[in-house]
């Protein structure tokens, strides 16, 4: 992992895959949206309104993942200094963020027809709704405590651990608690889920973890960017004043 | 008494909103990369 500690390194990657994971993502994202949209068959008792499904499930395991890369980068950070490890916190708050809040929409828009109600206080909502502040927060701290300390800050690396504590809250709400919500569908020991509506979403799960994976290097690839233009300005300022 | 809704208009909206919201993401996150590697070429440049 060391081995790609070197942001020239790491660039000379970035530059080839992220295009190959955007370009992917989005054209297997799109092909498994038309077919969960045009050609999956509607459900028996919730008619049309299942093909959510397609959006729903890919944007909520994203919100999660996000967080996931967060807390990942953020503990790679504090214990081996990894010089990339903060920029890649960073390169996952927004998709994530955004990924969320597109989650609790299509939620709601989902729930209103199948349940009757836009929303509900349970356990699944609102700990997915705790996600979505604690994004927004994470970002603030991040932005703030970059322009105090500068980009090698502890603070948001700190709450990136310490926030990854919802993530299994999220997972295990719905059987924890009497929910609302379903049951998972899909768990390590198989999908109670038939086959026509599986496949359109498992294929959508993959394009949208490409189009993610991608936003995220380009992110990367931005904020290096950024820190490698100023550290120039700044020294040309220094060498001037001189 | 049951609502009558139509379940096409919840698709619709959501497929939009989603589609919207990642195509929105994914050309900022694009459009912000170029402009930052823009900057950084000029700074070495100057």
């Amino acid at each position: 992992m060391h081995g790609f500690a070197n942001p020239a390194r790491f660039l000379r990657i970035a530059r080839w895959l992220m295009p190959l994971c955007m370009g992917a993502g989005i054209f297997i994202a799109l092909a498994a949206l038309g077919w969960g949209l045009l050609f999956a068959p509607a459900e028996r008792l919730q008619g049309e309104t299942v093909r959510i499904v397609y959006l729903h499930v890919p944007s909520a395991w994203l919100g999660m993942a996000g967080w996931s890369g967060i807390a990942i980068a953020s503990f790679t950070q504090l214990v081996w200094r990894h010089p990339l490890a903060g920029i890649a916190a960073r390169a996952c708050a927004v998709p994530g963020a955004v990924f969320t809040a597109i989650c609790l929409v299509t939620g709601s828009l989902w729930g209103r027809p199948a349940w009757g109600t836009w929303w509900v206080w349970d356990g699944r909502l609102t700990s997915m709704l705790v996600l979505l502040f604690l994004y927004f927060g994470w970002i603030a701290l991040a932005q703030a405590s970059e322009a105090s300390d500068g980009a090698d800050s502890k603070a948001p690396a700190i709450f990136g651990l310490v926030g990854a504590i919802n993530i299994p809250i999220i997972h295990y709400s719905v059987i924890w608690w009497n929910s609302q919500h379903q049951p998972p569908s899909i768990t390590t020991g198989g999908s109670a889920m038939s086959g026509a509506f599986l496949w359109p979403l498992l294929i959508a799960m993959l394009g949208f973890t490409l189009l993610f994976a991608g936003v995220v290097l380009a992110r990367m690839r931005a904020i290096l960017a950024q820190q490698q233009a100023e550290a120039r300005l700044r020294r040309k300022a220094l060498a001037q004043g001189n | 008494m049951r609502e009558a809704l139509d379940p096409w208009t919840f698709v619709m909206a959501a497929y939009a909103i989603g589609v919207g919201g990642t195509a929105l993401m994914v050309g900022w996150s694009l459009i912000t990369m170029k402009r930052a590697e823009k900057r950084r070429d000029e700074a070495r440049k100057r």
